[in-house]
């Protein structure tokens, strides 16, 4: 069944799309990421342009993060000031990226920045998290107590000024470096097409020691007000956001992230790190090979935004 | 420049030669002047009926017309890139910019386009996708480049790949040696807009008469509701899609609730 798509401007497989959605909920929802490193790439493949895929996405993202921050607020499990803290320098890093967004358009070398940014980050995300999880999974093996490690080891951005203390985190740091992590997630997240739960969690948990069971919510919540504040910037500024496409992939998306959940609470928390981490390197390579294989044409079109 | 001067020149000399010594006339209509884009649209063909008047002095002409229906969508601003291999990686290293192209472009005929005319002829009547003017900008000159430039080709290429560009040598249909069917295919990707159409007859490789037509593409119902809003109600448009994506994860977490 087709259905044309008021905003992308072309006819699309109902079916197709929802069940995109329900993919990538239901991995959304095993790993607990939003999943629009996914979803965006398979939009544009499916010949969705890279403006609208990237806009709408947003949508979505904001509407799967929702049910989780609510599940997480049940339990208490957000830290309401580290999450508005991480905001402020966030929008900063979002207004950066869609300055940079601009001027690569113009230059012609946006693509070659999605590209090479997808595969960098996903790359080192990928490899990490293999391999901090084989080890994991190494030490569980061989019958070794699985040690969380929370020393008092200082870093060096311990000595920076304007100490908070952070009550639900139970961290009591200078919030330069969160502002620097909110900025840095914004920004890529605002080039790259991604809600950037992927690289907060790993950042909060291991460069800032937030205790794993609050980094989940926190992060959500982040990603929430972000992915909702895009939503709205992308359409009055691009108007490219289409409500049609965004609506079946939030049905797709809400029903699969149940089936995704309830599947992750059987697999054990370091199996499933693997498993993200592979899905995660394995976008990446898609990217370095787009990069480095001959392409079958090295001419392309590319119409220019705001034209009649 | 001076093609253009030529062309002018070469229209005015034509509808100077036209009037009541002119042979033959066209009279064309189009199966609909309104194409509309609803939530199931998923392509759509036009017909378009012509016949060839002819007075007594064309007489030994008749059955032995060459018909080109030439249709263009609305102009659009596009740039080509080439890919050149830096340090291992492809990147876009030369563009080309394409002054208002057509964003639709379809040269129907009844025989092949090569075999209608003299080169030269088809050129000053720029018949065929190959003899379209298709300015580009190089810097700050604005130049039409020749039909083998590699940029050109390219773009054409991408076009007629996307299903926008055609050049289909058997969509006129000679139903009586006067009588002729076009089909205009429209593609589910086609732009919204007022579209062009322009009916050249042809006889011994002489251009002996022009008609044009116009059609339009425009969004309906649900469709039209949604463009509409997204274009002029920007920011409303964006809070209302924000807020039912707040809906959807809400009821998400209620009607799922496992906690």
């Amino acid at each position: 069944m087709l259905i044309y798509l008021p905003i992308a401007d072309l006819p699309v497989n109902v079916f197709l799309i929802l069940g995109m959605g329900v993919a990538v909920g239901f991995l959304s929802g095993m790993f607990g990421i939003g999943g629009g490193f996914l979803l965006t790439p398979l939009l544009i493949f499916l010949g969705i342009s890279p403006a609208v895929a990237v806009a709408t996405v947003s949508t979505h993202i904001a509407a799967s993060s929702l049910s989780g921050v609510f599940s997480y607020w049940r339990r208490r499990a957000l830290d309401l000031a580290l999450a508005a803290m991480l905001l402020a320098g966030g929008l900063i890093g979002t207004g950066g990226g869609v300055w940079l967004i601009s001027v690569l358009r113009a230059a012609g070398q946006l693509d070659l920045a999605i590209s090479l940014s997808y595969v960098t980050l996903l790359g080192i995300i990928g490899v990490l998290m293999i391999a901090e999880s084989a080890r994991a999974i190494f030490r569980t093996r061989r019958g070794g107590r699985e040690t969380l490690r929370r020393p008092g080891s200082h870093a060096w951005f311990h000595g920076l000024p304007l100490k908070l203390r952070f009550k639900q985190s139970r961290i009591y740091v200078s919030v330069i470096p969160v502002w620097a992590i909110g900025t840095f997630v914004g920004f890529l997240g605002a080039v790259m097409g991604v809600g950037g739960g992927f690289l907060l969690v790993p950042a909060l948990i291991y460069l800032m020691r937030v205790p794993t069971s609050v980094v989940i919510g926190t992060a959500m919540l982040v990603t929430l007000v972000t992915m909702a504040a895009a939503t709205v910037l992308h359409a009055a500024t691009n108007r490219s956001v289409d409500v049609v496409l965004a609506l079946m992939l939030m049905l797709g998306g809400v029903i699969g992230a149940q089936f995704g959940a309830q599947a992750g609470q059987r697999i054990r928390s370091e199996q499933l790190r693997m498993l993200l981490g592979l899905i995660v390197l394995m976008v990446g390579l898609r990217f370095a090979l787009g990069l480095v294989v001959t392409p079958e044409d090295p001419y392309s079109i590319q119409p220019i935004e705001g034209s009649p | 420049m001076r093609q253009l001067a030529l062309a002018l020149l070469a229209a005015v000399l034509l509808a100077a030669a036209g009037g009541p010594a002119r042979a033959e006339r066209l009279v064309i209509s189009l199966s609909t002047h309104r194409v509309l884009i609803t939530s199931n649209f998923t392509g759509a063909e036009l017909t378009l009926f012509g016949a060839v008047e002819a007075d007594g002095t064309a007489a030994g002409r008749a059955g032995n017309y060459a018909i080109v229906v030439t249709v263009t969508g609305p102009r659009e601003s596009v740039v080509t890139w080439r890919k050149e291999r830096v340090l291992g990686l492809w990147i876009n290293e030369a563009a080309r910019f394409f002054v208002d192209p057509p964003s639709y472009l379809a040269v129907l005929s009844n025989r092949p386009v090569e075999a209608i005319a003299a080169p030269e002829r088809l050129r000053r009547y720029r018949v065929g996708l190959r003899h379209f003017v298709l300015p580009q900008r190089i810097g700050s000159d604005v130049g039409e480049t020749s039909a083998e430039d590699p940029f050109r080709e390219a773009f054409v290429r991408a076009k007629t790949a996307e299903g926008l560009y055609r050049e289909q040598s058997n969509a006129v249909t000679m139903l009586t040696p006067s009588l002729f069917r076009a089909a205009i295919t429209l593609p589910a990707n086609v732009p919204t807009g007022d579209y062009e159409v322009e009916v050249k007859l042809f006889a011994e490789g002489a251009l002996v008469a022009r008609e044009t037509t116009a059609f339009e593409i425009i969004k309906a119902g649900f469709e039209q509701f949604v463009a509409h809003a997204a274009r002029e109600h920007a920011l409303a448009y964006g809070l209302a899609t924000a807020a039912l994506a707040l809906l959807f994860g809400w009821l998400g977490s209620v009607i799922f609730r496992r906690d």
